[in-house]
């Protein structure tokens, strides 16, 4: 894993100064709101609004006064990140945690780049896996500078120096100096090229549950997302895009839109229109009476049965090869027995509670940006090329998200943004309907998976062939990541899967959907894949009528961290506990972003096959925690946001078009359908791992086998729907 | 020309009178802890209150509130019941990404008003029009209680909560 360079820092420092001045330039001609002060808490300012003479890194400054900034690499969207990094950081560098001030990040990927990616993106459960190591380093390296300055200052050895509370302290003389004291001589220090890290067993901070700093704005509607920015003169716009994919704007009522009172402006795009008013109401009238005609282009007719039967036929060849262990289609076909399954999984929108959006001010020579996203970096390369601006002249102020789960990875909304805001004089905030939002997402794409597996005369599986066919993400996203034609993540679950078969085969046939764009979803490849793999070995274990937990256990001699999850998710659920007729328990592991989760779910299917998840629990073994707290959360998050997919996510398409529009036919769980989440946490001195996904990933096979633990009812296709009604 | 009472201050607005209260008080007033979800009344993310009834913004045109006391997140933890929502939620560390929170917490502060001491079943009632796609529901459902200092039953999962 590369580390944070320090060696950069002091060019860090230059490029911050230089930025500093831009947005205080932009302040003035653009109407940036500046933050000074003492923040409140809970508030997360703009970045880079104000400089402190101490800096020496990207992620900390502390100025005369002894306030101390932490600027975030990576984007809060719920999942806890602007905790457990200051956490991190804090811990190292000995600042009270909660009084420290937190910024967005500006754009930089390179400075901000996130370790495991390359860019600055926050996803993948990746944040804690990325920067447990350069955050540490960043605090620690501040401290040693302060103490050393300390100690220059008494003329004292350092050693006999330490940092506590942002005060350094001379033991033997009892003598102290606040951080803000130092700051001036520590700024003149070299940096040092390596300092010593705190042992975990000394850890104040990390690994003890701490209350998110994010949220007392949160709860007081002061927090700032994306679609909060208010830049003065802003004006409001609506917009439409071809409802169906690929399709062209043909015509509007340019002067019915006009007329309706606090329209301005008409904008066309290709294959959008937007309306621009004094309110986002007027915006929404005018576009309306706009009434756009499209031409519906080259996908008019397409459905989600055409595309399915693309995957089926594409899963018929063989695929590239992913993993190839012993010779599986030789054991299967010898095999006493021999199970064979298909999974099905549907496209799938985010549907985040903040709909997208983007505010944009486009001036001859500068482009500001205010939204939330999970790749500033990346956004701000994309809209140099959209406008021709350079680097400087495209500032990228980061939100708060209001839901992220893979949709804000993407920059086609910010990219017809500032299209649009290249039409219009001033501030602009285009904002999607959530009728938009939810027809042109980039969805998670839909997946067939073909499994087969070779038993022995006691039912115990001997080999395993696992075919994956579906969106190849990374191809588009990331294409250096692709190996001989084998795309990692698509792959990741089943090649992983830590069960002992002594002969496994699993490949992949990349075949996208036509005119559909696909992008991550919470988990993605993990996400889907462990439905397959955690599907197919229950039925593998239904087949040996055996209890499904024995089954996997019996498998898992060589993984022993898979293994503890599982039989602590069985000892905290009581595993094996009769149930009354029409419930059942379904059991599932995931193994993915470096961590370990076992999960139980109950169910109720009742007579007439409704299915009521009504309890869940979930075990964790992610390796070092940093926020216990937030490692729940995503838990509980996780697990009721996979059910909502498990149970109703389906995007289908007809004549072109997504045929779903809002909450009321793109269902997601309401509080009265959330089961009670039980979550264990295992404690562990492992490497760090990622908890933001695997809760989503691991839940859906635990419903699905819990519905056949129920009903006899095997899901083989999601969601659920209907399906557990009697046949 | 409507004159709005909108967290105990009068506003005179020339608006339409169909224009709903969450655009005007997002778009006109400048007041944007009020959140645009859904825009038909299907996610709760907009909920204000008036008279003290937990209401879908983007679906009540403001004549509907005319003559009546418009309260939203920016004023509820002014009341006594918003305050002990507010410090509830803050207790248990509910909100994640947070977006939809303003609503839940008009919601729940109406339920507490109107149900000092809500059951499982008038929480599910109270709060099942506000969607959280973070799935806070079960920290939701502690704080409420917490709130109203109903004792919880059940699986609690929340621990180490402080006090604040």
């Amino acid at each position: 894993m590369k580390t944070a360079s320090i060696e950069t820092h002091g060019i860090v420092s230059s490029s911050r100064r230089n930025f500093l001045k831009l947005t205080a330039t932009a302040a003035i001609g653009g109407g940036l709101t500046l933050g000074f002060g003492l923040p409140t808490r809970g508030e997360v300012r703009d970045s880079l609004t104000t400089d402190a003479p101490f800096a020496p890194n990207a992620f900390l400054r502390i100025d005369r006064a002894g306030n101390v900034t932490f600027v975030m690499p990576l984007i809060e969207m719920g999942q806890g990140t602007y905790t457990s990094l200051p956490m991190l950081i804090a811990e190292e560098l000995e600042v009270d945690v909660d009084k420290v001030a937190i910024e967005h990040s500006p754009p930089d990927d390179k400075v901000y780049a996130n370790p495991l990616i390359g860019v600055q993106l926050t996803g993948g459960s990746t944040a804690i896996r990325a920067l447990y190591v350069p955050l540490r380093n960043a605090g620690a390296t501040a401290r040693v500078m302060l103490v050393t300055a300390a100690a220059q200052r008494w003329n004292v050895d350092p050693s006999a120096c330490h940092a506590e509370n942002g005060v350094v302290v001379h033991a033997p003389t009892g003598r102290k100096l606040g951080y803000g004291k130092l700051v001036d001589a520590a700024a003149k220090l070299p940096v040092p090229e390596k300092v010593l890290l705190k042992e975990p067993a000394d850890f104040k901070l990390v690994g003890t549950p701490h209350p998110r700093l994010d949220t007392a704005g949160k709860v007081d509607g002061s927090a700032k997302f994306g679609i909060d920015s208010r830049p003065p003169g802003m004006k409001f716009a609506v917009l439409a895009i071809s409802p169906t994919f690929g399709g062209k704007l043909v015509s509007v009522d340019e002067a019915k839109a006009k007329a309706v009172p606090g329209v301005s402006q008409v904008v066309r795009l290709d294959d959008a229109v937007a309306i621009v008013a004094v309110h986002t109401w007027a915006a929404k009238q005018g576009l309306a009476a706009a009434a756009p005609q499209w031409d519906a282009g080259p996908n008019a007719k397409l459905s989600t049965a055409d595309i399915v039967a693309r995957l089926a036929a594409a899963s018929e060849r063989p695929g590239a090869v992913a993993r190839h262990d012993g010779d599986a289609s030789a054991a299967i076909a010898g095999a006493p027995q021999k199970v064979d399954a298909v999974y099905e999984q549907p496209f799938l929108a985010h549907a985040t509670m903040e709909p997208m959006n983007c505010t944009v001010s486009m001036t001859a020579d500068s482009c500001d940006i205010w939204v939330g996203t999970q790749i500033p970096g990346v956004t701000q390369a994309v809209v140099m090329k959209v406008t021709g601006l350079q680097r400087e002249q495209v500032r990228i102020h980061n939100h708060l998200l209001g839901g992220g789960f893979g949709r804000r990875l993407e920059f086609d909304g910010t990219v017809r943004a500032v299209q649009i805001a290249q039409q219009v004089q001033g501030p602009v905030q285009v904002i999607w309907t959530r009728e938009e939002d939810i027809q042109h997402d980039m969805y998670r794409p839909y997946y067939y998976d073909r499994l087969s597996a070779g038993l022995d005369a006691q039912g115990k599986a001997v080999a395993w062939s696992h075919r994956i066919t579906g969106s190849s993400i990374v191809a588009r996203y990331f294409p250096p990541w692709i190996k001989d034609g084998v795309d990692p993540d698509a792959v990741d679950a089943s090649v992983n899967q830590p069960y002992g078969f002594s002969d496994i085969h699993v490949d992949w046939i990349a075949e996208e959907p036509p005119g559909i764009p696909t992008s991550w979803w919470r988990g993605v490849g993990v996400t889907r894949g462990t439905f397959a793999v955690e599907s197919f070995v229950d039925e593998l274990a239904a087949n040996a009528k055996q209890d499904p937990l024995a089954y996997r256990v019996a498998l898992l001699d060589q993984n022993p961290r898979a293994k503890a999850v599982l039989q602590i998710a069985a000892e905290k659920s009581g595993w094996g506990k009769r149930l009354p007729t029409g419930q059942g328990r379904g059991i599932a592991l995931c193994i993915g972003f470096g961590s370990f989760i076992a999960q139980v779910v109950q169910v109720t299917v009742d007579k007439e096959g409704a299915v009521n998840p009504t309890h869940a629990w979930c075990v964790v073994d992610c390796g070092i925690q940093v926020n216990p707290d937030t490692i729940r959360a995503q838990m509980q998050s996780g697990i009721v946001f996979g059910l909502s997919a498990a149970l109703y996510g389906e995007i289908t398409i007809k004549d072109g078009r997504v045929e779903q529009t809002n909450f009321g036919d793109y269902r997601v769980l309401r509080i009265n359908e959330a089961p009670q989440i039980e979550v264990h946490l295992v404690k562990s001195s492992e490497a760090p791992g990622g908890i933001g996904e695997p809760g989503t990933s691991c839940v859906m096979p635990a419903l699905t086998n819990a519905i056949y633990a129920a009903s006899g009812k095997r899901i083989r296709k999601l969601p659920v729907g209907e399906q557990a009604r009697a046949a | 020309m409507i004159t709005l009472n909108v967290n105990g201050k009068p506003r005179n607005l020339n608006i339409p009178e169909d224009m709903p209260l969450l655009w005007t008080l997002r778009d006109v007033l400048g007041m944007t802890g009020t959140k645009f979800g859904c825009g038909m009344g299907l996610c709760g993310a907009c909920t204000i209150q008036i008279d003290g009834q937990p209401t879908r913004s983007c679906i009540t045109p403001v004549s509907a509130a005319a003559g009546k006391q418009i309260t939203t997140i920016e004023a509820i933890g002014a009341t006594p019941a918003g305050k002990r929502i507010q410090r509830a939620w803050l207790a248990l560390d509910v909100p994640q990404c947070g977006y939809c929170q303003s609503g839940q917490i008009m919601s729940a502060t109406a339920l507490l008003v109107s149900k000092p001491k809500p059951s499982d079943s008038d929480i599910d009632d109270a709060m099942a029009g506000n969607i959280c796609r973070c799935g806070t529901y079960p920290r939701i459902r502690s704080a409420i209680k917490r709130a109203a200092g109903v004792t919880t039953t059940g699986v609690l999962d929340v621990v180490n909560a402080k006090e604040v």
